[in-house]
């Protein structure tokens, strides 16, 4: 079902959703973006650099967190803008618990050209991991 | 003083090929996200959507500039060891989504270099744009540079 504009107001919350991340999801999504960086999954190597433990992409996180919207909107191409700062790494441990992202978000304007700005808030332990994630996506008007 | 010359704020590392955006490929990273919708699988439910071919999840171009961002730290002329970059800020600006079949050229170009309480931040943008010339996305990544141990 695609959401329509008419559908949505300043405040219309998104349905929440949690993730749960864990170090298979992380070789996975190592293979598929080919971003092979060694704290991504390996531990001795996190530890080194000063990390306690292997942590998951930035860029994994953020393809998760915007899902909330897509899904929601039902259509992955309707986002024009998305942008977030990394505030937190996710430490993701070695066993089959993993760690679990809870994404919430809510319509915070409607611009004049129909265009729809969702905020997102992106938390890993009670504790911010993404600063400000914002989405701007188009809703199909009828 | 930033270990990054900031006159090289402008300079372009354009992608010497085009890159020819495979079905496959959007169905693999769609399915390392756990993005199930069917019109980043499946190419009929893709024309239901009214796109010609499976939809690319927004965060996809990554695929393209993780590479080229190694490719442009490594120039001599920036020189930054990979050890020391961490991702601050990434942001993608679309103009239409990317389907299966788009063949994608693509510029990186540093936009802007700061030093700000002993990091280095690097701003780099990279542009994409389709086979007639239209612009698709601009994937835009803030690098934090941490200094050297000792400097």
């Amino acid at each position: 079902m695609t959401l329509r504009l008419a559908d949505v107001k300043i405040g219309t919350e998104v349905p929440a959703r949690a993730f749960r991340i864990t170090r298979g999801d992380l070789v996975r999504y190592a293979g598929a973006s080919g971003d092979f960086n060694l704290i991504h999954w390996n531990e001795r190597v996190a530890h080194e650099v000063g990390l306690p433990d292997v942590i998951a992409h930035g860029m994994y996180t953020m393809a998760l967190a915007v899902q909330v919207v897509t899904d929601w909107a039902g259509d992955p191409g309707a986002v024009l803008n998305y942008s977030v700062r990394m505030s937190r790494p996710v430490v993701v441990p070695d066993d089959e618990v993993g760690a679990t992202l809870e994404i919430a978000g809510l319509v915070a304007a409607i611009n004049e050209d129909g265009t729809v700005r969702v905020d997102l808030t992106a938390t890993c332990a009670g504790v911010s991991v993404l600063a400000r994630p914002q989405v701007t996506l188009r809703l199909r008007s009828a | 003083m930033s270990s990054v010359n900031p006159e090289l704020v402008g300079r372009e590392w354009p992608l010497p090929t085009t890159y020819l955006v495979g079905r496959e490929k959007v169905r693999e990273f769609a399915a390392a996200i756990g993005e199930r919708s069917p019109a980043c699988h499946d190419p009929a439910a893709a024309r239901g959507f009214g796109y010609p071919d499976v939809v690319a999840p927004v965060t996809f171009p990554v695929v393209i500039t993780g590479p080229e961002l190694d490719r442009l730290l490594a120039d001599p002329a920036i020189n930054v060891p990979l050890h020391r970059v961490l991702h601050g800020e990434q942001r993608f600006e679309y103009s239409r989504p990317i389907v299966a079949g788009d063949e994608l050229s693509v510029v990186s170009r540093l936009t802007a270099v700061r030093s700000m309480a002993g990091n280095d931040f690097l701003t780099i943008a990279a542009e994409m744009s389709d086979a007639e010339g239209a612009h698709v996305v601009t994937a835009t990544a803030v690098i934090v540079l941490r200094p050297e141990v000792g400097e």
